[in-house]
């Protein structure tokens, strides 16, 4: 079993993490009328991992421009204005059901396309141009919808968000295919090496003749699919292609890929370890829910759980550096 | 034929021009020192052989081809390798993916999943290599970043010769190591020589260029101001090229 962590670059302790939050939420979540802890219920699971699809698709993407030591900050936007352009195709102009899939994944893959396109060859650091995205992708989903949610989806979307073949929610299947692929890209594949070697040492990759440019440039455009193919599972989800959707999703993601043990400075990821870190953040959100707590008092536990974890992975790599 | 021919090659920083016009021809097989002062402009001009650095003029011909456009990838494959004077290693990835980084070999599943990077055969290798430099690592998994800096040297020294180089450029290779491993990277360069393979050896220990460079070139403020042969030349007059007094 440590071997098998070891082997995935899954940190021992994030799954620890989510064992013991997984044991706080069972004791402090209430009873329900036949005995059993609500947190325990099958339905409740189902509740997490669906919660959890949507910004563990993100996640991955924000995985992926971490451990080359960048960082994408319109992950959340991107995914309503991916949300809202799929919408839009199919419900306001009546095209083709498949034209949601391809208009979400296409409007989210461009805006990362043009992310990694500003920061590689304008030479503006990824922090601005993905912040400024941030606002440029939440304003225009609000223009194409003119701030409405477009409602209405055909059958074949909806069944993306809402079928449960074999018991079990769409969604999941889409999280688990998406992430065996990229944990594959990034684990096995060339490209994976090489961008994990970008993080680590720009110089160093530069040298060993792989192409810095592209790679980022794919970087990002993969991370702008994630955020589409996540606002793809949000809309056909609640049937609505939402400009407000993924509000504030770029901290539970990144939250998420950090607590995964994806190194914020670059030249570490794991796909695995992230989907653990979306899992505990799913389990955190769930089980505040269900002890009633309020939403503003979930946002600051978020956001000081992505302090600590980059503040306890400091103390790590300070007490590394000092032996 | 020469292996490698720079002509007028010229590069500036902003507006510090740092190499003014630089012609320097090595053969093959040849070990030539290059030297100079700090800041003279030796890693400026190695870095520009690797494409690391795009000329602002002049022309770099590799093994009989102009080089001057292409990439450090495509130099690489051609058979240009250099080591460092940082080393350039990836600290968090482990030894033997930082050996084949940029070159990893790849296996396909079935001929349809997209190529997969064989790591045993980059482990069986990159063990083999280190083995062949008599180089000791506790494990090839662990990452480069907690290796001592005399390992990390010899690491990026078994990345410059696991592909067949035809010129090997080293930047201060022996800044960092001990008496015992300054020999066997001596050893090596003429192991190298022996091999055909050419080599470009910048140091500061005007010994360690004594020992193993049949030619010595120096550089002083982006100019090439002596190309002396070892054998017509000392250590006084070497210097004295260094520092400006000749
Ligand atoms: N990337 C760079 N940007 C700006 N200036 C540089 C850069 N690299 C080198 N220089 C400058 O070029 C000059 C020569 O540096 P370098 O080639 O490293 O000299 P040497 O290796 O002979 O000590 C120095 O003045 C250095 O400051
Ligand atoms: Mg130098």
């Amino acid at each position: 079993m440590l071997k098998l962590l070891e082997r995935t670059h899954v940190r021992p302790e994030s799954l620890a993490v989510l064992l013991a939050l997984v044991v706080v939420m069972a004791i402090l979540s209430p009873v329900t009328s036949s005995g059993i802890r609500v947190f325990l219920t099958a339905n409740n699971f189902f509740n997490i991992i669906l919660a959890s699809a949507t910004f563990g698709i993100l996640a991955i993407g924000a995985t992926y421009v971490i451990s080359a030591a960048g960082i994408d900050l319109s992950l959340g936007s991107v995914l309503g204005l991916a949300s809202v352009a799929g919408a839009a195709l199919v419900v306001t102009l009546e095209w083709p059901w498949y034209f949601a899939i391809i208009g979400a994944l296409g409007a989210g893959a461009a805006a990362g396309a043009v992310n990694g396109l500003i920061i590689t060859r304008g030479h503006v650091p990824a922090f601005i141009v993905t912040l400024g995205m941030l606002g440029i992708a939440r304003g225009l989903a609000l223009i194409i919808s003119n701030g409405r949610g477009i409602y209405g989806l055909p059958d074949e979307i909806l069944f993306l968000g809402q079928a449960r073949p074999w018991g079990v929610p769409t969604p999941v299947f889409i999280l688990i295919g998406v992430a065996l692929v990229a944990h594959y890209i990034l684990a096995h594949t060339p490209f994976g090496h090489h961008t994990l070697a970008l993080g680590d040492n720009e110089n160093s990759a530069r040298a060993t003749g792989i192409n810095v440019r592209r790679q980022r440039m794919v970087l990002y455009t993969i991370s702008g699919l994630m955020a589409g193919i996540a606002g793809l599972v949000f809309t056909a989800r609640v049937n609505t292609g939402d400009p407000t959707a993924g509000l504030n999703y770029e901290l539970l993601a990144i939250t998420a890929a950090i607590i995964g043990g994806t190194n914020l400075f670059g030249g570490r990821g794991s796909i695995l370890g992230t989907m653990i870190g979306a899992l505990i953040m799913g389990v955190l959100q769930n089980g505040l829910n269900l002890m009633a707590v309020q939403a503003y008092y979930q946002q600051m536990a978020i956001g000081a759980v992505l302090i600590a974890a980059v503040w306890l992975d400091q103390i790590r790599t300070r007490g590394r550096s000092l032996q | 034929m020469s292996i490698i021919e720079l002509s007028g090659v010229e590069k500036s920083f902003g507006a510090v021009q740092v190499l003014h016009g630089v012609d320097l021809t090595v053969e093959a097989g040849e070990v030539v020192g290059l030297v100079g002062d700090n800041g003279a402009g030796k890693s400026t001009l190695m870095k520009s052989i690797t494409g690391v650095y795009t000329t602002d003029k002049g022309r770099v011909m590799f093994d009989g081809q102009d080089v001057t456009q292409l990439e450090p990838g495509a130099r690489r494959k051609m058979g240009i390798e250099m080591i460092y004077q940082d080393l350039a290693l990836a600290p968090q990835q482990d030894v033997a993916n930082n050996i084949f980084l940029g070159r990893e070999p790849v296996k396909r599943l079935f001929g349809l999943l997209p190529a997969f990077v064989d790591k045993p055969r980059i482990d069986d290798q990159a063990q083999g290599m280190l083995d062949r430099l008599g180089v000791h690592v506790p494990s090839i998994h662990i990452p480069v970043g907690m290796l001592s800096g005399g390992q990390q040297q010899t690491i990026a020294i078994a990345r410059a010769l696991t592909f067949q180089p035809k010129l090997v450029i080293m930047d201060e290779p022996t800044a960092a190591l001990a008496v015992r491993e300054v020999e066997s990277v001596l050893q090596l360069i003429a192991q190298m020589k022996s091999d055909g393979i050419a080599t470009i050896l910048i140091s500061h220990r005007l010994n360690d260029v004594f020992a193993a460079c049949g030619r010595i070139v120096v550089l002083r403020r982006g100019n090439v101001i002596a190309d002396l042969r070892r054998d017509e030349t000392d250590m006084a007059e070497v210097v004295s090229y260094i520092v400006g007094a000749h």
